[in-house]
């Protein structure tokens, strides 16, 4: 047999590979006994003719033929597979149908708030931590420097649960707590429920949450304040959000600030959620007063450091254009499903 | 509170923007609230000179008036009903078309069959007082069609402060009038009082008693009263208060009730020194005593309500009684009335911390208590009284036979402060000279004196919030201006306060919940009284909100049947807070962490091809989310045990309850699934460090072994399991239940075990397999009764 014959035979054999990717399950049969059957296989008879050919030759035919039967032999397997396996396409499937779906839960958007406040802050190296609801009248008031028999004591309409204990009225007892349990370096943020004799309405709950940070070491300063609340805003709604402190009074503080944020609403120019003002208040704050750094048991001349607290579902109302603040204790599976992650 | 832009612009001698003064205040600390346009209801009011008046045609009491109203359209014929209308006269006008304050708008319509282009107006319909006698002359030299609000004066613009409680100096025009002066670089001078004739004379000085106008003034309660003056005037005239003082009064929404009592309130609102007037004639045996009241004391006060005294209070008494609460309200008998000729003019200082205590034993809370509950002036009091008694003699006539009687027995001393300019550097961060400290002291009225290396501030009297070094350092930062500091990130510390060990279990338990599709929900911890011990709230702000909650199922439930009413039936909520058990004696409540749940309604959403699991969630599901919290959150050997009520207890290992689940009643509608739910109490235990660690993969092959076994009535899967674990040796991996088989062919039921061996080195044999097998057989059947299910 001529060379140039087997050469052929190879190539016409090889020329099958690609009829089998295509071929259908009847034909694929028809196909493999054409080509490896036993008796007339193309392949299997080119084979046995080795014998009869040079023995260069028949090393190198032998080679080639031996590949090409492995490759035709993959070949049927995978096509082989590809048609047992369930498609799906079959053609009165209406893949439009809807899928399989899971219930979902998710974490209420209030704790969504105070997670990602809590975690910005921890950005800037601040633990989280908790304090009590019920509080003696001299961590709510005394030791925060708030007088009974001062006006200032009037700011917060106190829930009274026997004389000198109070639900608290501010996350800010927990200052007081942690300073005399915890040497400086502090930087701390302490979500929590905080309760007012404000009748409840859509913009007041009588037990709302708040967020309170303390930050507490030597040399800290009305800059360093200010940087980290400024990062914290900017960080929070964007960073080309303007921030501005104005002069306020807490008895706990000195200097004091109120914080506003450029109105994310309309942006600055003013509109009915910012009572055309342009900004929206998103905390109080300031530098810790001395008296409640020497109240807590520390050297005042020391350390100083920066308090703040803010209400997160007010910051919560605004990003999700949350009309009542009722709908927060509802719990209406419709509202809760709003805010899946 | 209330400031004038107008009357600050005069104290300050220039024009003021509304806007930049709203933006330079609130950065000032006077947070202005709202900017409002004063009389701005009366911008369309123009002047209009009365040309003609002749006889209406066809009404004897109605005048026809030609009037120029100067708008460039020739004069307009008007119908007028006023008696006083005279030609050549200029009155208010309003066109038609102009809507009137209240609301009205003027149409042009016939009077009598005459057409009436608009209206003349009286004061009153203007809402500039209450006369209605005749139509509102106008003496002005201002040409027809000039707006009425620029030749009155009365346009004006009203600035709603919000002023913080420690700075009672911004409680008054002038202060805040100070405030601009720093910031503008001006001086605030009172501007000159219109008419004012005489001078007051100088008050004198007297101990604790003296007499004027022969009245005899004694001072008893100096703890509440540390210095009170007492003024004469006689022979005034009460009656309304001219123009430009009413005027005054409107722009920071006081009312004019008459001279006497406006002059008062004008100073009031001028310098913060609330005045009261007394009718002198009223004052019973020509006395009258600043004293503590009796035990058991009572006076009819001005509202008319008898009030029952304690000697906490200080009391203005005549020679028979009390005509007055000090510092809060007058008495009914001793007021200013129209026929009153001779006034007692009291300016005086009360002790902030007993108004405070006073107002609120009484419950009322004036204009003067807040005030002076927030603390006045001590050294501005002579120049009130004496700029009171010359605004009174103007406006109402009358004289001061006497000088005013000033008794101040213990004269309080300057308060100075030091200060040191590295503290105030430590503090805001930014070095600020001494001069510039100085300065921006001395802008807002403090005296500054130079004291080794330190400042000896003296602090003015109407800043009694300034008391120590950090006071001055938050005037300095206030006057430098915040936004002066830089936004600068300095170097900190690492904190020494580990996350607190609750909030870390917390976020756990919720991660875990929210993958097992319950929502986060809040509920209100207050509410009506549940369980044992709940602890009560003093002051609810109502009966159903008067408890503290002791549980967090019954909140979560109403919640379940607020979604009920609202047609969700598949609900599943859960929550994690504090409850609270009352405590005895003066502790507080005791406060727990609680983790609560509820599920009802479908397992699974809806599908067309039917669904996976399907059927509503029932007892299974809530045991199974109740297991997944106790391994998140609870101590080692907590477990489960029956309740006998359908459901299931959570015990520590140390027998203590600390959880319940199980199916919960509800006012379920017809349609609704059932309701099972959770509680279990999850207050973090201290860390036990460690944590979990990896456990290698096996890597030799298991055995599995499936046994069917008849368990007889009263024998628990719990008991089978004990036993199984105990008696099939090291080589038992797993074991778990997989079928349940009740049927009238069995004594009891079948329950389908699967038992898994490993070898941890080696491959089993079966005969090993089958010996362990045996064991557990055996010690089932001895130890409980439990036979191999013959099949």
């Amino acid at each position: 047999m001529a060379q140039t014959s087997v050469d052929a035979q190879l190539t016409h054999i090889a020329a099958a590979l690609d009829q089998i990717e295509t071929t259908d399950a009847d034909a694929l049969d028809q196909l493999r006994t054409s080509l490896l059957g036993r008796k007339s296989g193309a392949l299997t008879q080119l084979l046995r003719s080795l014998p009869s050919l040079e023995p260069a030759e028949r090393r190198q035919v032998g080679k080639r033929a031996n590949v090409l039967k492995r490759e035709i032999e993959a070949a049927l397997e995978a096509r082989g597979l590809a048609l047992a396996r369930p498609t799906g396409a079959v053609s009165d499937q209406d893949l439009t149908m809807p899928g399989r779906r899971r219930w979902h839960g998710a974490l209420h958007p209030l704790t969504q708030v105070i997670d990602e406040i809590c975690g910005i802050f921890r950005e800037l190296g601040f633990s989280r931590t908790v304090g009590p609801e019920a509080e003696t009248e001299e961590y709510n008031f005394t030791k925060l420097n708030i007088p009974l028999d001062h006006p200032a004591a009037d700011m917060q309409d106190t829930f009274y649960l026997k004389p000198h204990v109070v639900l608290r009225t501010h996350t800010s007892p927990v200052q007081a707590r942690t300073m005399e349990r915890h040497e400086p370096p502090i930087r701390i943020v302490v979500p929590g429920l905080a309760y007012r004799r404000d009748p409840f309405d859509a913009s007041h709950a009588p037990v709302f949450d708040q967020i309170e940070g303390l930050v507490i070491d030597e040399g800290v300063s009305f800059v360093d304040f200010k940087a980290a609340i400024d990062y914290f805003a900017r960080r929070f709604f964007s960073a080309d959000t303007a921030v501005r402190f104005r002069p306020s009074y807490f008895p706990f503080t000195e200097p004091s600030a109120e914080v506003d944020a450029q109105c994310q609403i309309c942006g600055g120019d003013g509109c009915s959620a910012c009572k055309q003002t342009g900004w929206m208040e998103i905390m109080g704050a300031g530098m810790v007063h001395p008296a409640v750094i020497e109240n807590c048991g520390l050297d005042a001349e020391r350390y100083t450091g920066y308090a703040f607290g803010m209400g997160p579902a007010r910051i919560a109302m605004v990003r999700y254009g949350i009309p009542d603040i009722r709908m927060f204790f509802e719990n209406d599976m419709r509202f809760l499903d709003q805010f899946l992650d | 509170m209330y400031a004038s832009l107008n009357w600050i612009g005069d104290m300050l001698g220039r024009e003021l923007d509304a806007a930049d003064t709203a933006r330079r205040l609130t950065m000032l600390g006077a947070t202005v609230d709202v900017v409002e346009r004063v009389h701005e209801d009366l911008s369309e009011i123009v002047v209009g000179l009365v040309e003609r008046v002749e006889r209406h045609p066809n009404a004897d009491r109605l005048s026809l008036c030609l009037v120029d109203a100067g708008d460039g359209g020739g004069s307009v014929e008007v119908v007028c009903g006023a008696p006083n209308v005279q030609a050549g006269t200029k009155y208010p006008y309003a066109a038609s078309g102009t809507v009137l304050p209240g609301g009205l708008k003027l149409t042009k319509r016939k009077i009598r069959g005459v057409v009436s282009n608009g209206m003349l107006c009286s004061a009153r319909e203007l809402g500039l007082g209450q006369d209605h006698e005749g139509i509102m002359a106008l003496s002005t030299d201002a040409t027809p069609g000039t707006p009425l609000l620029d030749v009155l004066r009365l346009a004006d613009t009203r600035l709603d402060i919000d002023v913080t409680p420690n700075r009672p100096d911004l409680l008054c025009q002038k202060g805040i009038a100070r405030e601009l002066a720093a910031v503008l670089g001006e001086v605030v001078k009172l501007s000159p009082i219109a008419g004012a004739a005489t001078v007051a004379l100088a008050p004198r000085r007297a101990e604790a008693a003296g007499h004027v106008g022969g009245i005899e003034v004694r001072l008893d309660d100096t703890d509440g009263s540390p210095r009170y003056i007492a003024a004469v005037i006689e022979g005034v005239e009460i009656g309304p208060s001219p123009q430009w003082l009413q005027a005054r009064l409107h722009s920071i929404g006081t009312r004019p009730i008459n001279n006497v009592v406006d002059a008062t309130n004008y100073i009031l609102h001028e310098l913060n020194q609330p005045l009261h007037a007394f009718d002198l004639r009223n004052l019973r045996e020509g006395a009258l005593i600043v004293r503590r009241a009796a035990r058991g004391e009572r006076l009819r006060t001005l509202d008319g309500v008898d009030r029952t005294l304690t000697p906490d209070m200080t009391m203005i008494c005549d020679g028979k009684g009390p005509i007055a609460v000090a510092g809060v309200m007058g008495g009914a008998d001793s007021e200013v009335t129209d026929a009153t000729t001779d006034v007692l003019l009291e300016c005086a200082y009360f002790d902030p911390k007993r108004i405070r205590a006073t107002r609120s034993a009484l419950k009322m809370n004036t204009d003067a208590s807040f005030r002076f509950e927030r603390g006045i002036d001590l050294e501005g009091m002579t120049g009130a009284v004496r700029r009171a008694v010359e605004l009174i003699m103007a406006v109402a006539g009358g004289r001061e036979p006497e000088a005013a009687l000033d008794l101040y027995p213990h004269p309080a001393g300057q308060t100075t402060v030091f200060l040191r300019s590295a503290r105030v550097a430590h503090l805001l961060g930014v070095e600020i000279s001494r001069g510039e400290i100085e300065r921006h002291l001395t802008s807002v009225g403090f005296t500054v004196a130079p004291r080794d290396d330190r400042m000896a501030v003296q602090v003015p009297g109407w800043r009694p919030d300034v008391r120590r070094e950090v006071d001055l350092i938050e005037e300095v930062a206030r006057l430098h201006g915040y936004d002066a500091f830089p936004v600068e990130m300095r170097p900190f510390r690492p904190t020494t306060v580990p996350d607190a060990p609750s909030e870390l279990v917390a976020a756990r338990i919720r991660r875990m919940l929210c993958a097992l599709s319950l929502h986060e929900a809040r509920t209100m911890p207050l509410g009506p009284p549940v369980g044992s011990e709940p602890q009560e709230v003093l002051n609810p702000l109502s009966a159903d909100e008067a408890y503290l909650r002791t549980a967090l199922l019954p909140g979560l439930v109403r919640s379940v049947e607020g979604n009920w009413a609202a047609g969700v039936r598949d609900v599943r909520l859960f929550e994690i807070g504090r409850v609270f058990r009352a405590s005895s004696g003066d502790q507080p409540p005791d406060e727990t962490i609680r983790l609560a749940g509820v599920l009802t309604g479908a397992r699974e959403p809806g599908h067309w091809m039917g669904s996976g699991s399907g059927g509503d969630l029932d007892l299974w599901d809530v045991k199974g989310m109740l297991e997944e919290a106790v391994r998140v959150a609870a101590g080692p050997g907590t477990r489960l045990s029956p309740n006998g009520n359908g459901g299931w207890d959570v015990q520590t290992s140390g027998e203590t309850v600390v959880g319940e689940a199980g199916p919960v009643d509800a006012d379920a509608p017809p349609w609704a699934g059932p309701l099972f739910g959770f509680e279990l109490d999850v207050t973090a235990r201290p860390s036990e460090g460690g944590g979990d660690r990896f456990m290698p993969l096996p890597a030799t092959p298991a055995v599995e072994r499936d046994v069917a076994l008849v368990l007889p009535p009263g024998v628990t899967v719990a008991q089978v399991e004990d036993i199984v674990r105990r008696s099939a040796g090291p080589l038992l991996e797993a074991c778990s239940v997989f079928d349940e088989y009740r049927g009238s062919d069995l004594a009891g039921r079948s329950v389908a075990w699967r038992l898994i061996f490993r070898h941890p080195n080696r491959t089993l044999r079966d005969a090993e397999v089958a010996k362990a097998e045996k064991k557990v057989l055996a010690a089932l059947r001895e130890e409980l009764g439990v036979e191999r299910r013959e099949s």
